[in-house]
């Protein structure tokens, strides 16, 4: 039972968690909307003025906008696709009896754990690079001529290293809800003459469902800032071929010191990671109850 | 009955599994065998088998000061990591031993600071730590990275917190224990295995940060992340240097990734997938 005093105990408790996370939430997003309504330009900061709209107009009528936007949803989807069919895949081949288990799974887990800009240097440089990498000496054994990927496919090549990057992270929590399927319902299934496919379909995907929606929630958040691997890369070139939101912005911001232009392009953001956002705490919501 | 597995099913799932984690773990292996090479080796084509000299990692720190930025990843990862407890410790264990009718709602709006994107306010913290001079310092890193990774921290802990009886409580206080004893000999003993998985999350996520941490220094607070991506500029032909600077980086987090699993499942997905 609980006491008023220990109850007032716990209001103090909680007090600096909620107060911390309350100002980091308003305060900057405040800013932020506000110098979306200003012309601000950190080059000419005396000639700041009220723009009304004029941000996000400019926003919406840029072609690079729309460009970033598809870039966007196509890195997304297109990591989403590799990492859970990847993902599956190898969680159930992870699953079986062989040797070594306990290594294999490491070695499959470790590229989580690269941070990104080594990531992407490692495959632009050792594995992507036309003239000294991997895939390179693999294309001349084979007397083909060598793929300049990051001038040629610079959003797959993004989608590779970044795919590589989290399917350990879709493996692992995958293997982890497989492991947790019921032995017995399995060889029942199996006594009754189920083959290998038609258990799948009927008994471990659905057992997964939960932890496939976590997974593809919980990537999206993480997918939709992808920022590291593009800087060290192509830059967001050719042109904005691989240019993603957080990178137009970045652009804006950083690049063309254009405030007001920048904040306009991060409520844009905001808006995008909300539609994500509401599906994902109602998946993660149920758990608590 | 148990299913028989033959030992030609076991050696044949043994063999697929190895190539393709090997495949995986392939850019990872690379990376050890270039630090490893010369320069002109690094670029001399397909080779497994370096000539096992280190003279990169001792050009990375003679030429590049690798120190500096090692310490500064260091001092980040821990001090925003102990920062992060300090506030959330209290907090997760209030709401998990005192809940209210609010508290669900507090842990899922505190979950909702997290979905946030961190590009929609790069304008207002930039402005904020060029005004504060706070820019490219590691106090102002350090607690940006603690505020990132607060909600994480805070719902970790929560979940650990939670699978405490409170019935051992009670009896504690039955007995006559005063609040003090019962949080140091009954409480702490309890958590202590919680707080060390969720703080070896928080460092590793807190380690591989690379949004913030690029934006936001310049040489002075710059950690590793922020190093290796200076890499990406012509420098970054020498690739044996690279190389080493990339392994002595990911080395660390490598190996406490590898023993922290099963928290990393349960702290990534908040709890909802143990």
């Amino acid at each position: 039972m609980a006491t008023r005093q220990t109850q007032s105990l716990a209001t103090i408790m909680r007090a600096p968690a909620i107060i911390l996370l309350l100002i980091w939430m308003i305060v900057p997003l405040g800013m932020t909307l506000y110098f979306s309504f200003l012309n601000y330009n950190l080059l000419n900061p005396a000639n700041t003025s009220w723009a009304g709209f004029f941000n996000y107009r400019y926003f919406y009528t840029d072609p690079a906008f729309f460009e970033s936007i598809w870039n966007t949803l196509v890195l997304v989807l297109g990591v989403l696709l590799i990492t859970i069919i990847g993902g599956i895949a190898l969680a159930l081949l992870i699953d079986q009896p062989m040797f070594g288990q306990g290594i294999v799974r490491i070695l499959v887990i470790s590229p989580f754990f690269v941070m990104p800009p080594v990531a992407a240097l490692v495959w632009k440089n050792m594995i992507m690079n036309p003239s000294y990498g991997v895939f390179a000496d693999i294309a001349n054994f084979f007397g083909v001529s060598p793929v300049d990927w990051f001038a040629q496919y610079p959003l797959f090549s993004i989608i590779v290293i970044v795919a590589w990057q989290w399917l350990p992270f879709a493996t692992l929590i995958l293997l982890t809800s497989l492991q947790s399927l019921d032995g017995e319902q399995k060889e029942a299934a199996e006594m009754d003459g189920a083959g290998f496919v038609s258990r799948f379909i009927y008994l471990t995907l659905p057992h997964m469902a939960r932890a496939i929606t976590v997974v593809i929630l919980i990537q999206t958040i993480f997918l939709l800032g992808v920022y590291a691997e593009i800087l060290v890369t192509t830059n967001g070139g050719p042109g904005y071929a691989s240019t993603n939101l957080v990178f137009l912005i970045y652009r804006a911001a950083r690049l063309n010191f254009d405030i007001g232009g920048g904040a306009a392009g991060g409520i844009i953001a905001v808006v995008l990671a909300n539609f994500v956002a509401i599906f994902l705490m109602r998946a993660v919501g149920k758990n608590l109850d | 009955m148990a299913r028989a597995v033959t030992t030609r099913t076991k050696a044949i799932n043994t063999a697929v599994a190895w190539t393709i984690a090997l495949v995986i773990f392939f850019p990872i292996l690379y990376t050890i065998i270039t630090s490893l090479k010369t320069e002109s080796e690094a670029i001399a084509g397909f080779n497994l088998i370096p000539s096992f000299t280190i003279e990169s990692y001792i050009a990375v720190q003679t030429q590049n000061d690798y120190f500096k930025p090692f310490l500064n990843s260091v001092i980040l990862a821990l001090g925003s990591t102990i920062l992060a407890l300090i506030v959330a410790i209290p907090a997760a264990w209030a709401m998990a031993f005192s809940p209210t009718k609010r508290t669900k709602d507090i842990l899922m709006w505190m979950l909702s600071t997290k979905m946030m994107p961190a590009v929609a306010v790069l304008v207002p913290i930039y402005l904020i730590f060029l005004r504060t001079g706070l820019m490219d310092t590691r106090i102002g890193l350090t607690v940006m990275l603690m505020l990132i990774n607060l909600p994480i921290v805070i719902w970790m802990l929560y979940t650990y917190f939670r699978e405490i009886p409170g019935e051992i409580l009670e009896a504690a206080r039955m007995d006559g224990a005063s609040l003090w004893n019962e949080i140091v000999y009954i409480l702490t003993p309890m958590a202590v295995p919680g707080i060390a998985s969720t703080m070896l999350l928080n460092i590793i996520l807190a380690w591989n940060e690379s949004f913030w941490t690029i934006q936001l220094t310049t040489t002075n607070a710059a950690p590793l992340t922020a190093f290796i991506a200076s890499f990406s500029s012509p420098q970054g032909l020498f690739w044996a240097k690279l190389s080493a600077a990339s392994t002595l980086a990911i080395a660390p987090i490598l190996i406490m990734g590898w023993f922290s699993q099963k928290q990393l499942v349960r702290g990534l997905t908040f709890g909802a997938v143990k």
